[in-house]
């Protein structure tokens, strides 16, 4: 017997599965030549988007020394000259994801990079920011030392200020630790695959001058029409 | 890393900038001012390439 699937049966299709919706719907928004493209236009070549992609490298060195200090332990990464190397590679790694981040953001803004319909592409990326900041600051009151003894103590004073001390019990180390090791991070890396995944569904967005005359060319391209 | 704990003294509280309701550390506003030194000089700095690219569209007519 062959591996060859059989042809489907003849007469009227069957209801689609979830698989099919689900590849069909995928294949909708996201063909595989926009997914993965061939070239970007010369716009794209810009020191703005080179941070971006800085920010996603940051990220990808964080998680994977975060993921060795996670296995080592606290002790390991306190005592051991390997461990505090790699913690000083995970705090780095942050402040320089922090750092590129806030630049490429600071020019996506004035380049309002919202317009033509993609408000979704700068909200996933500007909650992104905002949910990598308590990502970072879990990780100070992670450490186990008198450091993030400090820190803890200090800011739980806000949370009970604002009401939401019982929630996020910033002296509780286990709560803390699972949001800075899975919880946070889950977040933050969700939701820079949707908004890589949004950039490439509606593309990156032109210049001011290239929108102006590509809205010139639709008017006067209207105007002929109805003559 | 005690070599360096030598050069960059850290044994005193930090040194901060104080203008009415604004205090922050001097580390902090070095990295703030690092920041806008970069993106001013990612929007000055020509790209690498970004001019032959330029004249390739230009020039294929497109």
């Amino acid at each position: 017997m062959s591996g060859i699937a059989p042809p489907p049966p003849a007469g009227p299709m069957p209801s689609k599965s979830w698989t099919v919706k689900v590849r069909e719907k995928g294949v909708e928004a996201l063909p595989p030549d926009r997914l993965l493209p061939d070239g970007q236009p010369t716009y794209v070549a810009s020191w703005i988007y080179v941070f971006g992609v800085a920010g996603i490298a940051s990220l990808i060195v964080i998680i994977a020394s975060g993921s060795i200090l996670a296995l080592k332990g606290p002790a390991w990464w306190h005592f051991t000259g390997v461990g505090h190397f790699l913690n000083s590679i995970h705090l780095w790694s942050v402040e320089l994801f922090f750092f590129v981040m806030v630049v490429h953001l600071w020019g996506k803004f004035w380049m309002a990079a919202w317009r033509g319909g993609r408000g979704r592409v700068w909200v996933t990326g500007a909650i992104t920011f905002l949910v990598a900041i308590p990502a970072a600051l879990t990780g100070y009151v992670s450490q186990q030392n008198f450091d993030a003894q400090w820190i803890s103590t200090q800011a739980k004073d806000a949370m009970n200020s604002v009401g939401v001390g019982s929630f996020f019990n910033l002296t509780n180390f286990g709560q803390m630790y699972s949001f800075h090791i899975l919880l946070l991070p889950i977040a933050v890396v969700a939701l820079v695959v949707a908004h890589v995944l949004l950039v490439r569904r509606h593309g990156v967005v032109p210049p001011f001058e290239l929108e102006r005359r590509a809205e010139f060319a639709a008017a006067g391209a209207g105007a002929k029409g109805q003559r | 890393m005690y070599v360096l704990a030598a050069v960059f003294n850290l044994n005193h509280p930090a040194h901060t900038v104080d203008w009415s309701f604004v205090h922050l550390s001097v580390a902090n506003v070095i990295i703030i001012g690092l920041m806008v030194i970069v993106f001013v000089l990612a929007l000055l700095l020509p790209f690498p390439g970004a001019a032959a690219r330029r004249a390739a569209r230009d020039g294929g007519g497109s």
